[in-house]
Order: structure tokens, then C-alpha cells, then sequence
């Protein structure tokens, strides 16, 4: 059973097919139709609905695809749907923006739009006045319009904040949030179709023993891959378990040492932390997928996923970082690149799962840079991802930490490029060397992304990107700059 | 609803009022009928229609072979899933099974040989979608593979097309080029592009009394859907009823490929007696459905030192994928803007209808225009480089005007040039020159980043140059309360068509734009429409709309005359008054007082553009009532080492005549501007050797994101520019000619490609220009420059 509130409406489910994404709930279930399918893979940001979680004292909102959320997710939480926003003939100013700045065409995308702008609006409430254009940006980067070229769009996010009076959402905040914490999560609950389950755990032991129990479980955290199983390719996943109502896989803790990550906080979470200390980890976490996966993806589930493409391991492996991993109450602490032991194989035993990120400080590291290559620049997945963390001192590379992502078939390190620059002078001459030797530590493939050949050259190229970053801190040397 | 009369207003209050003009009339920024029902969700598209309780839902099971016969078929397996209604192949289809537009070649479900990856072979119609899915996949389909033919170059060579060549020719090309002190020859493949409308095609059917139809359908075409509908059960069209609301966007892909799901859906609809549905999932919509016509072009052209183009002469070969579908007309637009807004001298211009074992191509905003109208600017680049002269002064050079350089290849004379005035208007406010400068000492310091600038010209034939196309129909009745009900044969996209027609009948009634509801497009209202494409919408049906008003105004003037005993010039409509002579009535107050006298106050409207001819045998004639213009000057940043590039700013002067609206036109510019450089940039359809398309989701096939957008986007309508012909309101099309606007992006970036050989050479890169392309052109650049001598080295291919 789930209790979730639909909009202002208490809703208790006992009886639901846990494979069922909260698209198709709002659209078939619930016969709420404002909220459109346009691709069912995260990647249009039509379905974009909002969730509403307590959050100390105020209700967090955040933009999620429902397309790739599944209806357990919404245990204990607020769905927002786009049939919410007006009140009585009141359009809400994201709507009414979009209106009066001529932002919607044919509409489809509009919803979609409309919930981004509203969650925007929601988080940066406490900002004075409106937001910049890359905050804009940033929050509807997800959200695909083929009508408009978005000029009108970003418009009527800045006139949104005109309207300053409170919304409906603020004036009843603290009447809702009573109601969300009446239905918080507190022990595990189960939801089940009578032939396929998921379970909600709330806590690390219940976890442990859940898979202990069920190790064919496929954990979910944000889902945000995981639903395509079901969405692109039919598959029926029999047993889920979501780690997302646990807060000791949520939390986000720096110390002296180390910043630590569960492998259940989003991404959005971890941001923080990192881009405080590798503004380039920041800079690429933006460009990660799209807000609204940030919103749900974890690191864990990145990592775990372990696909060759994904965004964050080759960025924490050029940093040294470590996973803790759990089965029942052992944990062990292993270097993420020994993680990944080949395609989509791991060094995960059954029953076992990640409990956190381990990333060193600054202090502890070298220049860190990474950079990703892809058609567009707005959620994409990378043609080649690479990363660098070098040491200079007086002149000469103490230590190199290059990894790279869409090289090979896992996230890897170019050692022979790291050995070519490990001790030698830092000047053009070893990186024309450290080039050579990069060129022979990949054998890519081509596909619909990049060729071999753009990956092998790309792949070399970065490293002179690198240098002259390092040596001519001045130059420009990244069109991403202009954004 | 205008509410005049629960606010009673004096004498002098009125006649205040009829002295004012109406605020949502025509060329007012009248916001989206539909806008405030779009932000919240309200509007309804087919797939949000209440659903019967006996609803079916209909999937098609496509084809896994490019090119194949089908060696056994066998639907039984299909019904063990509980939910199946019926499995359906083409020896189901009670009618006629080919539901080619123009010329026969696509049946409904493949009739014993699939001629494309993705094809339709059979559909299950279940009561969900999910079980009809899983139904059609169990069905066992077995294939003997024939050869397919994939690249457009192998059709080519093979002459294996849709339908035949067609040339247009000016002069003696073969000796103006024998004798031009300078040739240039080339070739260029012009990649394809997938609509993604946002809502993938759709139709729900309900099946009606003596075998009919009712349609519910997302489609640019009701008029054909219903042809096709009736043709498929074996009906007479006046069986089957369309209704067409409004489409999460069309951009031409719902033109005739919104049929497939229709007849299907009413096919399942007509065997089962139930309500079916067919909504194609996001994957199955691009690997079945036919998308933009990628284009392989050769050319060859002489010019003189000046860089003035003397003869020309190129090929252009559409690749038109397996069937006709709309090839033919849309090769023969593209060979009609190979040359833009140039004077080609002699010139000899070839189109090629390549068939292929791909899906079928089909309309895309630009219906070919913008494949064949990025060939100019390809050349006059390539010429401006050759003669180490700015590509912009070349193309001014180039440009129609004086005398013997009015006429087309086509033999239309451009009458209404406005380019050179446009050109020199963009030229200084967005200070071309000297952006070009400080770019080039940008570049001399940059090490890695590399700018370029490029400002291109869009001359865009308006009218379908099928000329019968050219005819629309307008149904409007007015109310005794004075509210005004409208329709009219074109269909609502997201382009503003129904708000800018219901402007034009605001305008004709004088009335305020809310007192007009215009409801779903319908076959019973207006009949024998043309599809809503080639940029026509507002020109075709906007004065069928007023011609309606008319009529049924020229009858309320009569009324009034007789009834007040005044003159017809006595009588005017002002503001949501009707001013007779001395009186001053409220529009709804009149309205029920022609009512009650017996005045008719409904009419139907019809218009057909004039003076158009197209004289396909000679190859000549005046295919366009007129041309719509437009320039861009885009500056865009390249990554040297990657081939990343970014759009900085875009400025655009865009001319739609008078504009009805100004909101809706600048929307059309700059959508259309960002999807043309989309086109062009990050999206790319890639086939893997089987023929089946790669990039067939958004994961995969990149449109423009909010970032892709100018940093800076500057966009002006030229003003107090009426259209020199009688449109409506002398205003001109806007939904096609600004998409190649994008082709300035597209010319920016290959300068930005060309600074690293120091202008020197014209690099060469197929569309879209990714980032790949864009690296291994900077890479030629690269090799290019290194060489000592420059007169001795060959461009690079």
C-alpha cells in the first residue's frame, strides 16, 4: 500500500502493478490528461510533474519525468500535476507568463514547460528577484519544444516572477506539509499487483534484509534508467526495491577527509558538494542528463548501473574515488575503477549494494578538469567524457589520474598516457608524448554517436585542451563557456 | 462573449466607441486561442479524449527487414493474449489497401514483400496497448531478404527512382560554363530531418451507422484522411466524418503520414464494430513514419572575377525513400529555389526522385525548398573563398535585379525583390562589417576557439505548385446573442492559424476576437479542403474566411438599408457597433434584429489564389503568387580540437507583409530559425547497414535544447511592408520561409572553419555540420594551411 497526495487529494493505493510509471497512473488511473506522453524515455520533459517532499519546515518541489517514475516513488509524497497550478479561473504566473510572453504553439510541450517553470519558481523563491538566464537554462534544459525555439519560454520564466504574490501552494504550505508528514514512510512498505512487487524499505538493515531475501530485486534510486526496461524495451521487472525513502543512503556529509555521498541522494544533492570543491565536477554535473533526471538520479545508481557512457565514473575515478559496498551487515570499501571489471559486469557480489561515494577533498587532489563531448550541449549522452587530475609541482607531473568515458567498455584510465606523465617535465614536449601514449591506451567503437576515429582523436585532443588550460588560464578554451 | 448588452451605454458612450479601433483585430498580437487551455493543461488532444468503455487500442508490428518477401505470416499466436480483438493483415482490408497520397505505393500493411525497416505488417487491436504490443510481436512473420538499395548514390546510379527526372533549363549551361573564367565544382549530401512533433501520430475512430466513421484525428490533411479512410473500408466518402482540433505539432509530418494510423484504426473499427485507437509510441512513430528527404547535390558553376555566377548547373537528388508519396512535388520545389535569391545565369537544373528501402520522405517545413536553396549558398561560399573575397559581397553581387536578371531558371519574373534593400537594412544593424573585423583579430589570438559569421538571404516561393492546391473553403455562422461560430478547411498546429483567421473575421464584423469560437476543422463543415502546408494556412483560408464575412455582411448591409431606410455607404461596423446613418447598435442587438427580420446569418467562403500557372512539359510558368524574404546573420563559436560549436547571436530581418499578427509571425521566425539550425547542427539520422534507423528517439536524435538557442537572438518584421498582391490583408506566409534562415548558421560555421587556413580555401562538410564534421573539416583546414605552397595544392574533398 502507498498514500501519496494527488495534487490536494489523498490518495491510498492497496493494489497497483509496481511496474506502472506514474505517467500512465496520471493518464489512465487517475484520468488527469494535462500531462503528456512525448517520448516515454525521459528525454522530452513533456510528462514533467512536480514532487513535493517535507523538507524541515517548508515542502521541497522538484521536476521529475513521470514517464520514468514509478508509482512507488510517490509513497509519502505530493504529486503535482499541471491541473493544479490554476485556481478557479486563476491561471498560476508560470502560466500566465507563458501565455502573455506567446510561449506555447501547439501546446504538447506546454504542461511540461509550465511544471519546470513552476518547480523554478518554487526553489528560488528566496532569491532575490528573478533568476538568471543560466538558472533558466539549467531547469528546463529537459524540456524539449519544436515550436517555439524557446526564446518566448525563457521570457516568461523571468516575467513569472513579477506576480510576488503568494501562491496557493504557499499560502497552504503549512497545511500541507501536516498532511505529508502524517503519511511519512515509517516502516517499510510493499506494493503489489499480486504478481510483481516492490518493496519501499526505510531503513539500511531493512534493506540488507530485503535483498538478502530477494536477490533478484532490482534496486531503484531515481529509476531513471531502470524504467526504460519497462518503457522502451517491455521488459516486466518482477521485484523492485526503492531505496529512496532511506535517509542514510540520502545524505550528503563533508568532513576534513572526504565528501561523502549515499548512493541513493540525487543528484542535485551532490552538486553541492562537489562543485564547491571541482567546480568542473559542477560544471558537468550540469550538463548531466537533465534537471528533472538529476532530480532522481543518485550517483549509486550511476555508478551501478555501470554503463561505459556514464556521466559521473570516469569524473570519480580521475578523483580517487572509493565505494562503500554493503550485503547484509559487512561492508568493504573498494577504488571505484576496480569496480568495473568489464561490460555492464561489476565487482558487486549478489546481495550486495552501494552504499556510498567516497570522494577525496581538493586538498588531497591535482588540477581536476573534465570535459564532455556530445552533440548538444543540453542533456545528451557523452560521445567521449574525459577527466583529468594531474599534480605539478615545480615544474614536473607528480601524479596523473586521467579517466575517460565512451572509450572502452567500462569507465577507464589511460595508464599509458598516466605513466608517459608521471615525472616528466610539464611542457608541450611530454604532452605531444603523453599524447602518443594515450592514443594507444583505447580501441573505441563507432556507433550513432561518434565515430572510432572522433573518439580516438577527441580523446588526445583533450589532453592539449587540459594544458592549455593550465598554462594559458586566460584563453578561451571551451564553447561551453558562452552558454 | 462580448457582454455589450448587460452594460447599456449611452448614445454619445457608443459613438465614442465606434470612433475607436477594434484592439484584437487584424495586426494586433492577439495571444494563442488556445494558450490559456494549453498552459493548464485543459486542451484536449486525441490521445486525452474520454476513452469508451469498449475502446481498443491498435499496435503495429513493423518490419525487420529493409527489403524482404514475407515467406509466412501467421497471426493465430496473437490471440492466445486475453484482450485481443483481432490481428489484422493486408488481406483484412475491406477496401482498397494502398494509402498513397498522390500516387499508388503504400499499402496499409505490407502486402507480401516489405520494402522498408519499420514498415507496418500486421496490427492487433487490444484493450490496451500494452497487450496489443505484446500480441502483435508473438505473431510469427518469416522473410526471404531481397537486396535493398540504401544510399541515394546507388539509386541514383542505378536510376532507380519514384518517378522521373524533371529539368529545368535557362540558356546554354554547358557553354556559359566552357567559357566562365572560373569553375567550381562539388557535391554535398544534405542530411534528412525527423519532425519530432511533440504529439506522435495519432487517431481514435468510432465506428457510425450504415458503415461509417467518425475520425478523431492529428492531421494537416482531414479532407485526405477522409478520402483514404472510405477508400480503405470500401465506403462512400460521405461516410466518414473528420474532426481535427489541433495537433501537438505537424511541420508537415502530419501531412499524409497521419493516414497509416487512421486507416488502420478504422479498418480494426469496421471488422470489430468498436472504438479503436491508434497512437504510435515515440520509436515506432520515427522508424515507421518518412521524415525530412535527405538530399545528395552536384554541382557545377562559372563565374567571373567579380564573382558573378555565368552558368550553373546541378543535380539534385532527393532521396524519397520507397515510395512516391510527395517526392515528386517536393524534388520540383527543391530544383525551384536552387536558386534562392540569386541570378544563376544560364542554367541547367536536374531533380532526382531516388527510390530507397527506407521509409517513405515525406513534407517538412520547406517541402524540399530549404535542400535545394542551401545550394547558392553553398556555392557562393565556395566562390567568395576562391576569390579571397567576403562571402557576403559576393552574394549581394549575385543577387535578381536589373535588367535580364530578373527571371528565374524557372521563368517567373521576381517582381517583388526586396533582398538587396533587406540585405543592406541587416547589413548595418547588426554591423556586419565590423563584427567581421574584430572576428578576424579574435581568431588571429584564439588558440583553440575560432568564430565565424555569415549573414544569408531566403527568397521563398509561396503557393502549392500544384495548382489546383490552391483553394480553400470557410463555414460561418453568427448567433442571435452575436457570438460568431467559424471554420474554415485549414488545421491548427501550434502556428496561430485559427487565431490569426478569427482575427480576419473580427476585422470583417468589426467585433472583439473573443466573440469568434472557431471549433475542431470538420469534413462536414468544410469539405474538399487542401492539406494545411506550404506556408498557405492563413493566405488560403483566411480569405475564404473573409469572403464568408463578407457575404453574410453584404446581406446585413442590405437588411439595414431596407430596414432604416438609409444608403448602404450609411451603414458601417466599428468596434463592436454598427453605426446606421445617425443609430449606433450593438453588434448582438443588430445581429437579433436582422434575426427577426429573416435575414440569413450564416455563409459558406471560398477562395482560389489567382494568376498562378505551372507548365510542367515546358518546364516554365509562375508557380507563386508571390515570394516571401528574409535574412539572418548568425556568429557562432567553433571548437578547433572537438568540433563543439555554439550559436552567439542571430539577427534576423524577416518580411511577412502586413502582419495579422506580430506575436504569432516573430514566433513562426524564430521557431522556424531554430529548427532550421537544428537541421543543419545536432540533428542527424544515422541507418545502420541493415537499413534500420539508429537514431529513432530523442536519446539518440538531437533537436534543439534551450541552450541551443542564441545567447543573443534579435528578431525584426520588416515594416510597413504590405504584400504588392491581394492576400488577406496583404499579408504574406510565414510558416516555411524562415526555416532557412537557419542555412546562416550552417555558412557560419564553415567560417569559422575557413579562418583556420586563413580564409584560403571553402571548406566542404555535408549537413548537419556535428561535431564530428566539423572536426575532420578544421583538420583538412589544418593540413590545407601547412602546406607551403598554396597554388600548388588541390582543395579538399
Amino acid at each position: 500500500m502507498i498514500r501519496f497526495l494527488l495534487n490536494r487529494e489523498l490518495r491510498v493505493e492497496e493494489q497497483l502493478d509496481p511496474n506502472m510509471t506514474v505517467l500512465n497512473y496520471l493518464r489512465t488511473k487517475a484520468r488527469k490528461t494535462g500531462t503528456k506522453e512525448g517520448c516515454a524515455s525521459g528525454d522530452c520533459g513533456a510528462c514533467t510533474v512536480v514532487l513535493g517532499e517535507p523538507d524541515g519546515d517548508r515542502i521541497r518541489y522538484k521536476s521529475v519525468n513521470s514517464c520514468l517514475t514509478f508509482v512507488s516513488a510517490l509513497n509519502g509524497k505530493q504529486l503535482i500535476t499541471v491541473e493544479d497550478l490554476k485556481q478557479g479561473n486563476q491561471l498560476h504566473p508560470a502560466q500566465q507568463a507563458m501565455v502573455d510572453c506567446h510561449g506555447s504553439q501547439c501546446g504538447f510541450c506546454t504542461p511540461g514547460i509550465v511544471m519546470s517553470m513552476f518547480a523554478l519558481g518554487k526553489n528560488s523563491a528566496k532569491n532575490v528577484g528573478t533568476p538568471g538566464k543560466e538558472e533558466i537554462h539549467e531547469a528546463l534544459a529537459g524540456n524539449l519544444c519544436r515550436c517555439t525555439g524557446y526564446r518566448p519560454i525563457v521570457e516568461a520564466a523571468e516575467k513569472m516572477y513579477d506576480d510576488v504574490t503568494p501562491d496557493s501552494f504557499d499560502t497552504e504550505q503549512a497545511a500541507t506539509l501536516a498532511r505529508l508528514r502524517e503519511i511519512q514512510p515509517q516502516t517499510q512498505v510493499e506494493l503489489s499487483d499480486g504478481a510483481k512487487t516492490a518493496f519501499n524499505p526505510s531503513s539500511l538493515s531493512e534493506l540488507a534484509g530485503l535483498l538478502e531475501q530477494h536477490p533478484d530485486a532490482r534496486l531503484v534510486a531515481g529509476g531513471t534508467d531502470l524504467a526504460l526496461e519497462v518503457t522502451q524495451f517491455h521488459r516486466e521487472i518482477p521485484r523492485l526495491i526503492y531505496v529512496g525513502d532511506i535517509a542514510e543512503m540520502k545524505q550528503v556529509r563533508v568532513t576534513d577527509e572526504q565528501i561523502e555521498l549515499g548512493a541513493a541522494a540525487p543528484l542535485t544533492d551532490c552538486y553541492q558538494a562537489l562543485s564547491q570543491d571541482y567546480p568542473d565536477f559542477g560544471a558537468l554535473l550540469h550538463r548531466f542528463a537533465s534537471l528533472q533526471i538529476r532530480n532522481q538520479g543518485t550517483l549509486g545508481g550511476n555508478i551501478g548501473n555501470a554503463s561505459p557512457i556514464g556521466d559521473s565514473p570516469p569524473a570519480l575515478i580521475a578523483l580517487g574515488a572509493q565505494l562503500v559496498l554493503r550485503k547484509g551487515k559487512q561492508t568493504r570499501t573498494i577504488d571505484l575503477q576496480d569496480y568495473f571489471i568489464d561490460y555492464k559486469v561489476t565487482a558487486q557480489q549478489p546481495g550486495e549494494f552501494i552504499e556510498k561515494v567516497l570522494v577525496p577533498r581538493a586538498a588531497a587532489n591535482g588540477e581536476f578538469r573534465s570535459y564532455k563531448l556530445s552533440k548538444r550541449i543540453d542533456d545528451d549522452i557523452s560521445a567521449v567524457l574525459g577527466c583529468f587530475n594531474l599534480v605539478v609541482r615545480d615544474g614536473v607531473v607528480q601524479s596523473a589520474r586521467i579517466a575517460y568515458g565512451g572509450m572502452a567498455a567500462i569507465p577507464k584510465r589511460a595508464s599509458l598516457c598516466e605513466q608517459a606523465l608521471t615525472g616528466a617535465a610539464w611542457n608541450r614536449d611530454t604532452i605531444n608524448k603523453a599524447k602518443q601514449a594515450l592514443a594507444q591506451d583505447f580501441a573505441p567503437i563507432s556507433d550513432f554517436r561518434a565515430s572510432r576515429e572522433y573518439r580516438q582523436v577527441t580523446a588526445v585532443n583533450l589532453l592539449t585542451r587540459y594544458f592549455v588550460e593550465l598554462e594559458s588560464p586566460e584563453a578561451e578554451t571551451r564553447v561551453t563557456a558562452y552558454v | 462573449m462580448s457582454n455589450h448588452q448587460n452594460n447599456k451605454k449611452s448614445y454619445a458612450e457608443m459613438l465614442e466607441l465606434t470612433k475607436q479601433d477594434l484592439v484584437t483585430g487584424v495586426g494586433r498580437s492577439v495571444k494563442h486561442e488556445s494558450a490559456a487551455k494549453q498552459v493548464s493543461g485543459e486542451a484536449i488532444y486525441v490521445d486525452d479524449r474520454l476513452e469508451f468503455p469498449n475502446q481498443l487500442h491498435v499496435y503495429a508490428r513493423m518490419s525487420e527487414k529493409a527489403h524482404a518477401r514475407i515467406t509466412k505470416l501467421d497471426v493465430t499466436p496473437c490471440y492466445n493474449f486475453p484482450g485481443v480483438a483481432i490481428a489484422i493483415t493486408a488481406q483484412d482490408v475491406p477496401g482498397q489497401l494502398d494509402i498513397g497520397a498522390v500516387a499508388p505505393g503504400d499499402p496499409l500493411l505490407a502486402d507480401g514483400v516489405v520494402e522498408y525497416y519499420g514498415q507496418p505488417v500486421l496490427a492487433v487491436a487490444a484493450n490496451d496497448l500494452e497487450t496489443a504490443r505484446k500480441a502483435a510481436m508473438a505473431a510469427i512473420v518469416e522473410y526471404e531478404e531481397l537486396e535493398p538499395v540504401l544510399s541515394v548514390e546507388q539509386a541514383l546510379e542505378q536510376e532507380h527512382f519514384v518517378t522521373e527526372p524533371h529539368t529545368h533549363k535557362r540558356g546554354d549551361s554547358a557553354a556559359a560554363l566552357a567559357s566562365a573564367k572560373h569553375r567550381i565544382s562539388g557535391s554535398a549530401h544534405i542530411g534528412g530531418q525527423e519532425h519530432f512533433y511533440l504529439e506522435t501520430q495519432i487517431s481514435s475512430v468510432v465506428p457510425t451507422e450504415d458503415g461509417g466513421m467518425i475520425v478523431f484525428t492529428s492531421s494537416q490533411n482531414p479532407t485526405e484522411i477522409q478520402k483514404l479512410v472510405a477508400e480503405v473500408l470500401g465506403v462512400s466518402f460521405n461516410n466518414v466524418q473528420i474532426d481535427m482540433r489541433r495537433m501537438g505539432g505537424g511541420f508537415g509530418g502530419k501531412e499524409t503520414q497521419a493516414a497509416m494510423p487512421a486507416c488502420l484504426a478504422a479498418v480494426v473499427a469496421h471488422l470489430t464494430r468498436r472504438p479503436a485507437k491508434m497512437r504510435l509510441p515515440r520509436m515506432e512513430d520515427m522508424m515507421m513514419t518518412g521524415k525530412r528527404h535527405p538530399f545528395f547535390n552536384q554541382y557545377v558553376v562559372g563565374f567571373d572575377d567579380n564573382g558573378l555566377i555565368t552558368g550553373c548547373e546541378m543535380k539534385l537528388a532527393g532521396n524519397c525513400g520507397y515510395s512516391p508519396d510527395l517526392s515528386n512535388s517536393i524534388v520540383d520545389r527543391a530544383m525551384f529555389h536552387s536558386d534562392n535569391g540569386y541570378y544563376l545565369g544560364d542554367a541547367t537544373i536536374t531533380g532526382y526522385r531516388c527510390k530507397t528501402n527506407l521509409a517513405s520522405n515525406t513534407a517538412y517545413r520547406g517541402f524540399g525548398g530549404p535542400q535545394g536553396l542551401i545550394m547558392p549558398e553553398i556555392i557562393l561560399d565556395d566562390i567568395a573563398r576562391r576569390l579571397g573575397k567576403d562571402p557576403l559581397e559576393v552574394r549581394k553581387h549575385n543577387l535578381y535585379g536589373g535588367e535580364g536578371r530578373d527571371t528565374t531558371h524557372y521563368f517567373q519574373k521576381v517582381e517583388d525583390n526586396d533582398l538587396p534593400e533587406m540585405i543592406a537594412d541587416l547589413e548595418e544593424s547588426c554591423e556586419y562589417q565590423k563584427r567581421r573585423r574584430e572576428i578576424r583579430q579574435y581568431n588571429a589570438s584564439s588558440p583553440i576557439l575560432k568564430k565565424g559569421l555569415a549573414l544569408t538571404p531566403v527568397k521563398f516561393g509561396i503557393s502549392f505548385t500544384a495548382t489546383f492546391l490552391n483553394q480553400a473553403g470557410a463555414l460561418i455562422h453568427i448567433y442571435t446573442d452575436g457570438s460568431i461560430h467559424l471554420n474554415h478547411g485549414g488545421t491548427e498546429m501550434g502556428q496561430g492559424l485559427n487565431t490569426k483567421v478569427a482575427q480576419i473575421v473580427a476585422e470583417e464584423f468589426q467585433v472583439d476576437f473573443d466573440t469568434i469560437k472557431i471549433t475542431a476543422t470538420n469534413t462536414d463543415k468544410v469539405p474538399n479542403t487542401s492539406p494545411t502546408a506550404a506556408s498557405s494556412g492563413a493566405d488560403l483560408n483566411g480569405k475564404a474566411a473573409q469572403n464568408a464575412a463578407r457575404t453574410i455582411k453584404q446581406r446585413l448591409v442590405e437588411f439595414a438599408a431596407r430596414h432604416f431606410n438609409v444608403t448602404e455607404e450609411d451603414v458601417s461596423f466599428s468596434n463592436n457597433y454598427v453605426v446606421i446613418r445617425d443609430e449606433v447598435l450593438p453588434f448582438a442587438e443588430f445581429i437579433q434584429l436582422a434575426y427577426f427580420n429573416q435575414i440569413s446569418l450564416s455563409s459558406t467562403g471560398f477562395y482560389r489564389t489567382p494568376k498562378i500557372y505551372y507548365d510542367r512539359d515546358n518546364a516554365r510558368g509562375r508557380p507563386f503568387y508571390y515570394f516571401a524574404y528574409g535574412v539572418a546573420c548568425s556568429e557562432v563559436v567553433v571548437d578547433t580540437l572537438t568540433g563543439e560549436y555554439k550559436i552567439l547571436r542571430a539577427d534576423i530581418l524577416h518580411d511577412v507583409g502586413a502582419s495579422l499578427n506580430p506575436a504569432i509571425d516573430i514566433g513562426q521566425v524564430e521557431g522556424a530559425f531554430v529548427q532550421g539550425a537544428g537541421w543543419l547542427t545536432s540533428e542527424e539520422l544515422v541507418w545502420n547497414d541493415q537499413g534500420r534507423l539508429m537514431t529513432s528517439g530523442p536519446a539518440s536524435y538531437k533537436i534543439p535544447a534551450i541552450t541551443d538557442m542564441p545567447i543573443d537572438f534579435r528578431v525584426r518584421l520588416v515594416e510597413n511592408r504590405k504584400n504588392r498582391e491581394d492576400t488577406v490583408f496583404h499579408s504574406k506566409a510565414v510558416g516555411e520561409p524562415p526555416f532557412m534562415l537557419g542555412i546562416s548558421v550552417f555558412c557560419a560555421i564553415k567560417d569559422a572553419i575557413a579562418s583556420v587556413a586563413d580564409y584560403r580555401v571553402s571548406p566542404a562538410i555535408d549537413a548537419p555540420a556535428t561535431p564530428e564534421r566539423v572536426l575532420w573539416a578544421i583538420q583538412r583546414m589544418e593540413a590545407f594551411a601547412q602546406q607551403t605552397d598554396p597554388d600548388t595544392v588541390t582543395e579538399p574533398a
